[in-house]
C-alpha cells in the first residue's frame, strides 16, 4: 500500500523553504541545527577542501556519519560517488534519510548513474539542465538540485543551471505535442517525463539550488529564481562566523522576497569564503561536468 | 468571507494553499509577518522541520503574537511539525509555542526508511477512511487537560483536539482528501 517513490518525493517537500548545510563533524552539525538548517549533509571534506587537496573523494566514514546522526534530530544526508551503488547500499544500511549521488565526489562509473529504483532510501541528484534532471528522475531520484560549481563560493553556475531548467520548462510548455519527441531527443530526456512537464509546467520533484552559494543574498537570489530551497556547502564553515552566517542564510531563504530583512541579516557577518572565478579553474577540474 | 492563513516560514505551506484553494468561500493567504497574522481568522502550521520553524518564529518575534492569537481562541491546526510546535511538552527539547496539552515524541518512527502511508477512519472528521501520509512523523505520547484523542494507529495517538486547536501527525496536505481541511474550517 505504501508508495515509496511518492513518500520519498513527499519528504523532499517537507524540506522546502529550507537550507541544507554541509557539515564535517558533530560540532558543525550542532551549529547547523541550532541555526535552523532543515537537514545536514555529512561529509569528511567540504567541496572547497576537496578542490584544494585533490585526490579521490569518496563516501565518508560511516562512523562519522553515525556520530552526526546521533547528534542531531533533523534529517541527515550523505554523499556517494556517481554510479557507486555499493556506497549507496552502505548508506542505506546506516539508515540515514537521504543520499546525494554527487559530482563533488570522484565518479566511480564513467557511463552509468545508480539505479535508484533499486533502493528504498531517497536520492537527490545534481543537474545542469532539464534533460539531465529528467534522466536522474527517471532513474529514481526523488529530489533534484542544480549542480552549480561546488566549492567555489561563486553563484554564477548555480544561476546558469537554474535558469536553464526554468527556460527549458517554459519552452516546452509552449511547444505543440508534435514537437515533444524532438525535444526529448535533443535534450536526452525520457519522453514520458517530457510530455508530463509540457502539460504541468513544473518538475515532478522538489528542486533545490546548490554549488557556490556563500551569502544570504546568493540564497535569496536562487529562491527568487525559483528554487524550492538551498544547499550551502563550503559557504558556511569556510567563512569567518559560521553560526551567524548560517542563521542569516536560513532567514534569507524564508524571507527571500523581503529586501529589508535581507539587508538586516546580511549586516556584519564577517568575511564570506574567499571564492574562485570559474574561468580560473583548470580545464577538466570542474565538478559540474561529471555526470552523464 | 473568512481569511485562512498558512504559516509560510518553511515546509509544506504551498501544498496547504493548494488544498485550501479547492474549497469555496474562503480566502487563503500565506503568513510570514505580524501584519499578515493579524488579518487571518484561522491558521494552519504546516509540515516541515519543527526546529527550523520554531527558531524562525523566535527570531522574528512572531511566536509572541501567534501565542496570543491562539490563547484568545483563534482556531489553529498543526500538521506534523506544526503539531510539535503546538505541544506543551516535547520529549527531547524545549517546547515552542506550548499552547496545547499534548506530550510529543519527535521522529517517533525513525528515519525516512520508516515513513509510511495508511488509511484510517476518524468518525468526528469524515464517514470514509482518510488517506494518511506519515513522514518522519511525531507521535503524541499522551494528552491531558481538555484535549481529546481523535485517532490512534497501531497504538500511537495520531490526531488530537483541544477546543479549537487541532493536531495531526500525518499530512492531509499531501493527499487529494480535503476532509481534515473541511473539519478544521468548521472548528
Amino acid at each position: 500500500m505504501t508508495d515509496i517513490a511518492k513518500l520519498n518525493r513527499d519528504l523532499a517537500k517537507m524540506l522546502k523553504g529550507g537550507v541544507i548545510m554541509d557539515v564535517t563533524n558533530v560540532t558543525e552539525a550542532k551549529i547547523a541545527e541550532e541555526a535552523g538548517a532543515v537537514a545536514v549533509m555529512a561529509l569528511e571534506r567540504v567541496p572547497s577542501d576537496i578542490r584544494k587537496e585533490g585526490g579521490v573523494a569518496r563516501m565518508s566514514d560511516p562512523k562519522m556519519i553515525n556520530e552526526i546522526k546521533m547528534a542531531v534530530s533533523i534529517p541527515v544526508m550523505a554523499k556517494v560517488r556517481i554510479g557507486h551503488f555499493v556506497e549507496a547500499q552502505i548508506l542505506e544500511a546506516l539508515q540515514i534519510d537521504y543520499i546525494d549521488e554527487s559530482e563533488v565526489l570522484t565518479p566511480a562509473d564513467n557511463l552509468y548513474h545508480i539505479d535508484k529504483h533499486a533502493f528504498k532510501i531517497p536520492f537527490v541528484c545534481g543537474a545542469r539542465n532539464l534533460g539531465e534532471a529528467l534522466r536522474r528522475i527517471c532513474e529514481g531520484a526523488s529530489m533534484i538540485r542544480t549542480k552549480g560549481e561546488a566549492g567555489t563560493g561563486n553563484v554564477v553556475e548555480a544561476v546558469r543551471h537554474m535558469r536553464a531548467i526554468t527556460n527549458e520548462i517554459h519552452q516546452l510548455t509552449n511547444q505543440p505535442t508534435a514537437e515533444w519527441m524532438t525535444f526529448a531527443k535533443e535534450h536526452g530526456a525520457p519522453y514520458e517525463l517530457v510530455a508530463q512537464i509540457a502539460k504541468t509546467g513544473k518538475l515532478p520533484v522538489v528542486n533545490f539550488a546548490a554549488g557556490g552559494i556563500a551569502t544570504p543574498a546568493d540564497a535569496a537570489l536562487m529562491m527568487q529564481l525559483g528554487s524550492d530551497g538551498v544547499f550551502v556547502g563550503s559557504g558556511i564553515f569556510r567563512s569567518d562566523n559560521p553560526a551567524k552566517r548560517a542563521k542569516a542564510i536560513v532567514m534569507a531563504v524564508s524571507y527571500y522576497q523581503d529586501p529589508k530583512v535581507l539587508a538586516e541579516v546580511s549586516s556584519d557577518l564577517g568575511d564570506a569564503m574567499k571564492g574562485i572565478e570559474i574561468a580560473e579553474i583548470p580545464e577538466g577540474q570542474t565538478f559540474a561536468k561529471r555526470g552523464w | 468571507m473568512e481569511t485562512i492563513g498558512v504559516l509560510a516560514l518553511q515546509g509544506s505551506f504551498a501544498e496547504h494553499m493548494q488544498a485550501l484553494r479547492k474549497i469555496a468561500g474562503i480566502n487563503p493567504i500565506l503568513v510570514k509577518t505580524a501584519d499578515e497574522l493579524a488579518r487571518v481568522d484561522r491558521l494552519i502550521i504546516p509540515g516541515g522541520e519543527s526546529t527550523t520553524i520554531g527558531k524562525l518564529l523566535n527570531t522574528t518575534g512572531l511566536s509572541i503574537n501567534l501565542c496570543k492569537r491562539i490563547l484568545s481562541g483563534m482556531p489553529v491546526w498543526g500538521t506534523c511539525a506544526g503539531l510539535i510546535l503546538l505541544a506543551k511538552k516535547i520529549d527531547d527539547e524545549q517546547p515552542h509555542l506550548a499552547v496545547m496539552d499534548i506530550c510529543v515524541k519527535r521522529n517517533a518512527y525513525g528515519s525516512q526508511l520508516a515513513s509510511f502511508e495508511c488509511q484510517k477512519l476518524i468518525p468526528e472528521i469524515s464517514n470514509t477512511p482518510i488517506n494518511m501520509v506519515f513522514i518522519r512523523a511525531p507521535q503524541i505520547i499522551s494528552v491531558s487537560g481538555t484535549t481529546k484523542i481523535l485517532a490512534e494507529y497501531e497504538g500511537k495517538i495520531i490526531a488530537a483536539q483541544q477546543n479549537r486547536m487541532l493536531a495531526t501527525a500525518f499530512h492531509p496536505e499531501l493527499t487529494a482528501d480535503l476532509s481534515v481541511h473541511n473539519y478544521f474550517l468548521r472548528l
